[in-house]
């Protein structure tokens, strides 16, 4: 079956997207009033690209940005993918739903089953959703409804797909993410914290976790290298001092700190930059 | 089998015996410890005849490995003389004939070859028993067929008696056989004949040794009953007072997907396993993506066609094949993409490999039941090995793995869960859901129970303390544990089977054909919130979809039936009542009342259908098993709408009338909606005097405790916990109108020392059932049978605060019920007025006003008792839909319906705060009701030693609950009479006469 724990992480391709100077923007969208930098955003943007390119060894495929979709850069939201699947999304702020065309395009030209929510009752940013290996855990959130949730279990059918009401505006993957196999990375605050219990109780796997300070430092990307092994891209010490020392307890993992700083501000962890892919050749 | 065979059986016995005398010894010394449990349970066989003798012998032996309904079984005969006449007497017979099948020496060889393996032979108990230490020889296997005494016990056990009763009746008359068609997984079909009267297992076995399988454990017969329900065929039970009126025809399934199939031990077992799979791909059943559809596909390909043979083009048969519920010329041709890679892989690795991908799924072994919450919406309930799992639509919403789950009880169509405390947590929660109708939640409760049993429990420990009780009900899990059946899997020696793997495109082609069997599950399962009906076209009803109303649902229900029997089997009268999803009380209430209590289970739906919301269903059955005549109570409450008649015959007399008038009083009531229990009386009488009955409250409450020893005397298993189950039925009471009941409480306190403490799961069936007011309680179906470290708590709402307090009086306890409704006890009696007819489960069908009983009965908290006539409210909560347990209440009123309810709990050593009160455990609690009487025995070990040694009482308590009509002086007087007839040492403690008027509650809501 798809999507065999042994492939966890193992990822060959990665989709991004540049960011657009209207990123800065104050858009209505930006609910938060802060200030962001967009030169260093995009200088954080090129680095992140850098890494999954030369360190992580994946063969990027760079969207250009488009100056009328300020979050453009944030693919994740676009598409979920897993296997040879992927599920086209249909975020839940209607300004961005536009996002997901371009992702489309270049996730068809690699040949990958698409499947696009045609059901206009529902959301889904894939943000919200957490791919363990073994199942599927969607974040209820202000973005993602119900119905999004059922196109996600409609579409991958091997796998339990158990919802988690999330809060406040965030995403699930705001304060949680994979850190490895079975190894879940989760934030300190009381709603990651009561997250994760929900996502404890509903699976009938168990997992192993690993509790940082910071609810956006939980925010990694896992990948297995042929070569290297273990591999966590994680935030900075600068960024978040404390978080960043428990990733030192993890052993025989090759860590990368990622600066994240200005991004972050305008919700875009690490995750949402970009979109991995493990296409078998 | 005929009688031909009869005699052969018994020349070849004899032999037999002579040669196994040297086990003789063990043998006996074995019986002879036994004997006191076999005198108490009365063997009447015993002193008949030399044959009898012979019987006797055996069936003490045997009694080892007996189950404790078979016990049961033995017991009722005795206990209930007047009213089993007719079960009794075959089976003194059974017992007193030699086993015919078995004695045929193929068999007996087989048996020894592979002793435990050989689950199939039918050697006749004694053969067994005696051989089995030969045999053995080396300890160790002795000890194995220790514990897979267990396992056996109930195959073995069930055979033979199933072959006891053959032979039993062929003296009198020529056995009829009937014809049974079952469908194997590879979809043809084997004819099979067995006697008429022959229980599940002889058709099992029969299947068993034709496909010559011997890791059977996690394999089922099911049938389609006439809702076309799918029901697994129980092994302990006649197969014709089950299918009823249904064609035999039955189809042979996986019941326990085993979650890691490569420990299964022989490669047909994992055929079996892949041909099941196959089927539930291709029904949907089993979802799967398009990748994985494939690559099963292509392991299906190879373990059937060999290696990819490039000349051939495979594309040509292999649109044959059935992949999905719809492939598509794409899927093929990643099919044969994926086949040509398997090359060199023989057919057994190719299904290996399939089940190493199939296990994964996230639905593998996931046996679905539609629902819906507290709040009505539309919820499926999933049972696997591992726990219950919640879905809405397609997405887990909730989980509740075993561990967590304290106790699962049923009331009427309300299924309840009490979850252990969080750790933050100081109390448990309870979640209720709804179900279609009150089979659905029996059968969803049985579901659960014997997937806790099969896969938590390492082993049932066989129950001492059956002797204690003589009582015993039966259903429960009969069969082994995985843990056991692993074990009795080591010892299969034999070499690997031959089998012929058949095309599976056949197999796609004879489903088809056989409509009916097999398929059924898939409906649910295909789509967990929608799924629209089963296979045959029937379903529409099936769908919960909230849009379904009554009407619908009425028809469709659970996709899968388990162990329906109890409900399923009429045709003609029961149908099946069915509660069904309450949109609101009220509404479901002034249906109910409104509705004129029809036979037909159509005109019901229309008037159901009226509210909206709500269906009330109420179906009449007017089948009762024999067994279980007590669950006629609730087909009373049906039948007060179908057909007296039906009534009648399971039902005491008193019973049917009520339930036939039910529906009708139900109106009057809504009317006049007062009637107190107290002060209602007069009212009510009238009312009900006129029509006989007005309401007829059936509420059934099975409740399953499971506690975790962390005592347990076993070591062995691995299992941390043990879980008993224990069920009690109990039969249906009915009261006439809010009239008076006369409740004679008895208690009877015994004590003797319990070897175990563990218990076992008791099985409940509703047994039989009694007529009105005399019939005396006869039928205890459970069996208390002890599990190791399983603590037995009383039935779950009753039952352990019955325990606390011996001797509740039944209006103290009332309140309690109340209270506890109110607390949002699951148990609450059912305010909906769905009537079911639990006939072999416990139902106790609760006439209007009759309530008391129930709650004379002594559950305490459990409504299992009758309670007022009127309006009872039930307390459901629904579980959140997120992960978070709450406990939602709903109160609904309705009237009630009798209601039977039957629980045993066990419950670890510590037991949780249940709030019993007692410091000891509650090993058992086994109610039996009769229309009129309702019995209670609760077994106490009040000290537990870790030893296992445990001081034991019962206390059994007998609740007379009757008309106006009835003679409580005379009820009492037997009652007594029959209590001391089975525990001679007890003592009377207490008698409490309580009159129950009915009474109108309406302020619950």
């Amino acid at each position: 079956m798809a999507g065999l724990m042994e492939d966890f992480g193992n990822f060959t391709h990665a989709v991004v997207r540049a960011i657009p100077d209207s990123f800065a923007n104050e858009d209505s969208r930006r609910k938060k009033t802060v200030e962001v930098d967009l030169a260093k955003a995009q200088r954080e943007h090129e680095l992140y690209i850098e890494v999954l390119r030369h360190q992580l060894g994946l063969r990027v495929l760079e969207l250009p940005a488009d100056e009328s979709l300020p979050d453009c850069a944030f693919v994740e939201d676009a598409a979920v993918v897993c296997g040879d699947t992927a599920l086209i999304t249909r975020p839940g702020s209607d300004i961005r739903r536009k996002e997901t065309e371009a992702v489309k395009m270049v996730l068809k030209e690699m040949n990958l089953n698409i499947v696009e929510i045609d059901d206009e009752s529902a959301t889904l940013d894939g943000m919200d959703v957490l791919f363990t290996g073994r199942e599927f855990f969607v974040g209820l959130s202000e973005r993602t409804n119900q119905r999004g949730a059922e196109i996600l279990a409609d579409t991958f059918k091997d796998y339990a797909v158990s919802v988690v009401p999330v809060q406040n505006g965030r995403h699930l993957k705001s304060f949680c993410s994979m850190g490895g196999p079975d190894l879940i990375i989760i934030g300190s605050s009381e709603q990651a914290q009561r997250a994760l219990k929900i996502m404890k109780q509903m699976s009938d796997h168990r997992y192993d976790k690993l509790t940082v300070p910071d609810d956006a430092a939980a925010n990694c990307i896992y990948v297995h290298l042929p070569d290297k092994g273990h591999t966590l891209l994680h935030c900075t010490p600068e960024e978040f001092p404390e978080s960043a020392k428990v990733f030192e307890r993890l052993k025989d993992y090759l860590l990368i700190p990622v600066s994240n700083a200005e991004k972050v501000k305008v919700d875009g962890a690490l995750t949402c930059c970009s979109v991995l892919i493990h296409k078998k050749v | 089998m005929t009688t031909e065979v009869v005699s052969e059986a018994e020349v070849k016995k004899e032999p037999e015996k002579a040669d196994e005398q040297p086990a003789a010894p063990q043998q006996d010394a074995e019986q002879e410890s036994e004997q006191p449990a076999a005198i108490q349970d009365g063997d009447t066989p015993r002193t008949a005849s030399p044959q009898t003798d012979r019987k006797s012998k055996e069936a003490r032996g045997l009694s080892r490995f007996l189950p404790p309904w078979l016990k049961r079984q033995k017991s009722q005969s005795r206990t209930e003389p007047s009213e089993d006449h007719e079960d009794k007497a075959p089976m003194e017979e059974q017992l007193e004939a030699p086993p015919p099948e078995e004695v045929s020496p193929q068999e007996a060889e087989r048996d020894e070859s592979h002793s435990i393996g050989s689950a199939d032979t039918q050697p006749a108990k004694e053969e067994k028993g005696e051989e089995f230490p030969e045999r053995i020889g080396d300890g160790k296997e002795e000890e194995d067929l220790l514990e897979s005494k267990a396992g056996e016990k109930e195959d073995e056990p069930l055979k033979a008696e199933a072959e006891a009763e053959k032979s039993s009746l062929k003296p009198a008359k020529k056995m009829k056989t009937v014809t049974c068609q079952v469908t194997l997984l590879d979809g043809s079909l084997l004819p099979c004949e067995v006697e008429k009267r022959a229980k599940g297992i002889v058709l099992f076995v029969k299947v068993c040794e034709h496909l010559n399988l011997l890791e059977k454990d996690y394999f089922g017969l099911c049938y389609k009953d006439h809702a076309d329900q799918k029901c697994w065929l129980d092994p302990a039970k006649e197969i014709k007072r089950q299918i009823r009126n249904c064609p035999w025809q039955f189809a042979f399934s996986v019941k326990f997907y085993p979650p890691d199939p490569s420990q299964l031990t022989e490669d047909i077992t994992r055929y079996l396993l892949c041909l099941q799979l196959r089927q539930d791909i291709a029904s949907g059943r089993l979802p799967c993506s398009f990748v994985t559809h494939s690559l099963l596909g292509s392991y299906t390909l190879q373990a059937e066609m060999g290696d990819h043979d490039p000349d051939a083009c495979c594309l040509d048969y292999i649109s044959e094949f059935q992949f999905a519920p719809s492939q598509s010329k794409e899927m093929e041709e990643k099919v044969v993409e994926l086949y040509k890679t398997h090359r060199g892989m023989s057919p057994a690795q190719a299904d290996a490999q399939f089940l190493e991908n199939a296990k994964k799924l996230s639905m593998y072994g996931v046996d679905l039941h539609h629902a819906k919450d507290s709040e009505g919406v539309d919820i499926m309930l999933g049972v696997c090995a591992n726990g219950l799992l919640i879905y809405k639509d397609r997405l887990r919403i909730n989980r509740f793995a075993w561990p967590k789950i304290l106790k699962i009880s049923y009331k009427r169509s309300n299924f309840y869960i009490k979850i252990r405390p969080g750790e933050a947590e100081q109390f448990e929660s309870s979640v209720g859901f709804k179900l279609p109708n009150h089979r659905a939640a029996k059968r969803l409760w049985k579901v659960c129970v014997e997937h806790h049993t099969f896969f938590r429990l390492v082993t049932p420990e066989q129950p001492p303390k059956a002797r204690f009780l003589t009582l015993g009900s039966k259903f429960r899990y009969s069969g082994r544990t995985q843990a056991q059946t692993r074990q009795a899997s080591t010892l299969i020696d034999r070499p690997a089977p031959h089998f012929e793997r058949c095309s599976s495109k056949r197999l796609s082609r004879s489903l088809d054909g056989v409509p009916g069997l097999g398929m059924d599950d898939q409906a649910g399962a295909t789509s967990l919130g929608r799924t629209p009906g089963e296979k045959n076209g029937r379903d529409p009803a099936l769908e919960l979809s909230s849009d379904s109303k009554s009407k619908l649902r009425v028809q469709g229900e659970n996709i899968y039936v388990r162990h329906s029997n109890l409900m399923l089997e009429d045709l003609d009268k029961t149908q099946e009542d069915v509660l069904k999803h309450q949109a609101s009380i009220s509404e479901l209430k002034r249906n109910f009342m409104e509705s004129t209590p029809e036979p037909q289970p159509s005109q019901w739906d229309k008037r159901l259908t009226a509210s909206p919301a709500t269906s009330l269903r109420l179906r009449a059955q007017a089948a009762f098993e024999e067994e279980v005549p007590s669950s006629s109570l609730l087909s009373s409450t049906v039948a007060c709408t179908t057909s007296v008649p039906a009534a009648e015959g399971a039902i005491a007399v008193g019973s049917p009338p009520a339930a036939a008038h039910v529906a009708e009083k139900a109106l009057p009531r809504a009317d006049g909606p007062a009637y107190s229990s107290n002060d209602v009386g007069k009212t009510a009488e009238d009312k009900q005097k006129s029509d006989t009955l007005e309401q007829a409250e059936v509420e059934i409450e099975e409740t399953v405790v499971i506690k975790e020893v962390r005592k347990a005397p076993k070591v062995e298993v691995t299992v941390p916990e043990v879980v008993v189950t224990a069920v009690t039925e109990k039969e249906p009471e009915k009261k006439p109108g809010g009239e008076a009941e006369g409740r004679g409480g008895e208690g009877v306190t015994q004590r003797g020392s319990t070897s175990s403490d563990s218990h076992s799961e008791s099985e409940d069936e509703a047994e039989y059932h009694p007529q009105a007011p005399s019939v005396s309680v006869d039928q205890i179906k459970e069996l208390p049978e002890e599990e190791e470290e399983l603590e037995v708590e009383a039935q779950p709402l009753e039952a352990e605060p019955t325990a606390a307090s011996p001797c509740p009086t039944t209006e103290e306890q009332e309140p309690a019920l109340k209270d506890e409704a109110q607390n949002g006890h699951p148990e609450s009696q059912s305010p909906q007025g769905s009537v079911e007819e639990d006939e072999e489960d416990e139902g106790e069908p609760k006439l209007n006003g009759d309530a008391s009983r129930a709650e004379t009965e002594g559950f305490p908290q459990v409504i299992c008792c009758s309670e007022p006539p009127v309006v009872k409210t039930e307390m459901v909560t629904i579980s959140d839909t997120f992960a978070a347990q709450k406990t939602e209440i709903s109160t609904l009123e309705v009237p009630i319906v009798h209601t039977e309810t039957k629980t045993i709990t066990y419950e670890a050593a510590q037991v949780d705060g249940a709030g019993d009160s007692e410091p000891g455990m509650l090993m058992t609690a086994q109610t039996i009701t009769s229309e009129s009487l309702c019995t209670t025995t609760t077994t106490h070990i009040t000290k537990m030693l870790k030893g296992g040694v445990s001081e034991t009482r019962i206390e059994k308590r007998i609740v007379i609950s009757g008309d106006s009509d009835i003679d409580h002086d005379q009820a009492l007087a037997r009652a007594i009479k029959e209590a001391k007839e089975q525990h001679p040492d007890m003592s009377v403690t207490r008698v409490v006469v309580h009159k129950e008027t009915e009474v109108m509650e309406e302020g619950k809501d």
